[in-house]
């Protein structure tokens, strides 16, 4: 039997109290205690990036942290991105940046990242920022078309 | 995959945190960023019997000038030294090599005294710290030791870190104006492990050149760093690299990881 902890997280907006096994990892938590299987779950050891979200402000691997750990912790994921990424999947859908859709749930959170903190319309760094979210679809061209759309569309 | 059983315990304190160490009876292990310990996790590489969760100790965590040493502590993470303007201006090196080590978000949650004290040998950070000539303190419930980078990497996951010992500060000489650094590296993906690279120092006509990724841990080529020191140029450093004790891991074999360390020295001399 594992141990297990109480923990209390705010999800896209909603506080949620849990007790959950000390190794359960986030995404996990998310998915199957949750129901948001928005965060998808690829390699389970950070290289993917398919279960990227956000905690706390930052994006992480939702592989790599536990929900132990997440205690106290602003989550949002996929399903809560809302307004912020209003513009994000315009692009992706008008620029077909996804095929399977298997990693755009941390694909957009990576994007996301990158748009909110005054990122450029520069190929070689949105490349660089989106380095670690694999895509095995598209090519990766398509995605950064729509990354550099949205930056060219705020500051137009 | 999904790790193992075990127990977990966030202290809030490094006194608690070096007691639940300490005890023998829990197998315990520290838990700081968690970007390589829980993929060893999840891979069942490592089974602690309790994991030691270091996030709460704010007093590890910070980077602040002191005199001629930039101090940082082993919980600061990567993103805060990305962030920060003194680590810019005091440690340029850092500042180039940064955006190499990881990805984005794995760069959110990795701090630089987990890196130190797993001593991966592709990892940029031990390279780097030779590199610098950094200090690494460490600190045990009897005291705290400070150790030279050069004396504590010792092999293949193996540093001078005893049993029950937590890395707590990473102490790095601030730069002159007249200090010249460089970095470069080769991965098959940017912030993936690199395939071979090296970090390069000069300050005063002396130089210091520390490797990754092509042993079983981060070296310094100390043959080549006397080439250079003495008037020599690249093609001689770079042959000089062959008293270095290559070894071969997934992505390449020992005579590759050879010739590419002789690509990312030039390289890194060149744009010195």
């Amino acid at each position: 039997m594992s141990d297990t902890a109480n923990i209390s997280v705010t999800v896209n907006g909603e506080t949620t109290a849990a007790a959950v096994p000390v190794r359960q990892n986030l995404v996990d938590f998310l998915r199957n205690t949750l129901g948001l299987t928005g965060s998808h779950v690829g390699c389970e050891h950070g290289v993917c990036g398919a279960c990227t979200l956000e905690v706390d402000g930052a994006m992480v691997r939702g592989c790599l942290m536990l929900a132990v750990q997440a205690d106290g912790a602003q989550i949002t994921t996929v399903e809560g991105y809302g307004d912020r990424a209003e513009a994000l999947r315009a692009a992706f859908v008008e620029h077909n940046a996804l095929q399977c859709g298997y990693c755009t749930p941390g694909m957009m959170a990576s994007a996301l990242e990158y748009v909110e903190a005054g990122g450029q319309a520069d190929r070689a760094a949105i490349r660089e920022h989106l380095s670690g979210n694999y895509c095995r679809c598209t090519g990766y061209q398509s995605i950064v078309d729509a990354v550099c759309d949205v930056i060219e569309g705020e500051s137009a | 995959m999904k790790a193992a059983d075990f127990r977990y315990e966030r202290p809030a304190s490094v006194a608690d945190a070096l007691a639940l160490l300490g005890d023998e009876d829990r197998d315990a292990a520290p838990l700081a960023g968690g970007q390589s310990l829980m993929p060893m996790m999840n891979f069942r590489l490592a089974q602690p019997g309790t994991l030691v969760d270091l996030s709460a100790l704010d007093e590890l965590r910070g980077i602040k000038r002191d005199g001629e040493v930039l101090r940082i502590g082993a919980m600061t993470r990567y993103v805060e030294l990305v962030r920060s303007d003194l680590v810019a201006e005091c440690v340029p090196l850092l500042a180039l090599a940064l955006p190499h080590i990881a990805h984005a978000a794995v760069r959110n949650r990795g701090t630089i005294g987990g890196s130190v004290a797993l001593a991966d040998p592709a990892a940029e950070m031990p390279a780097l710290l030779l590199a610098l000539d950094a200090e690494i303190t460490v600190q045990s419930p009897t005291g705290t030791k400070t150790h030279a980078a050069t004396d504590f990497f010792l092999g293949m996951y193996d540093t001078a870190l005893e049993e029950g010992e937590l890395v707590t500060e990473i102490a790095i000489p601030v730069a002159a104006e007249t200090d010249r650094f460089s970095f470069y590296e080769l991965a098959r993906r940017h912030g993936d492990y690199a395939m071979a690279g090296v970090a390069v120092a000069r300050r005063d006509g002396s130089h210091r050149i520390a490797f990754f990724s092509i042993s079983d841990r981060a070296l310094r080529a100390t043959g080549a760093e006397a080439v250079l020191d003495a008037g020599g140029g690249v093609q001689e450093a770079v042959a000089a690299l062959s008293e270095l004790p290559f070894a071969g891991d997934l992505n390449a074999g020992e005579a590759t990881k050879q010739h590419l360390s002789g690509v990312v020295l030039t390289r890194a001399l060149e744009a010195l």
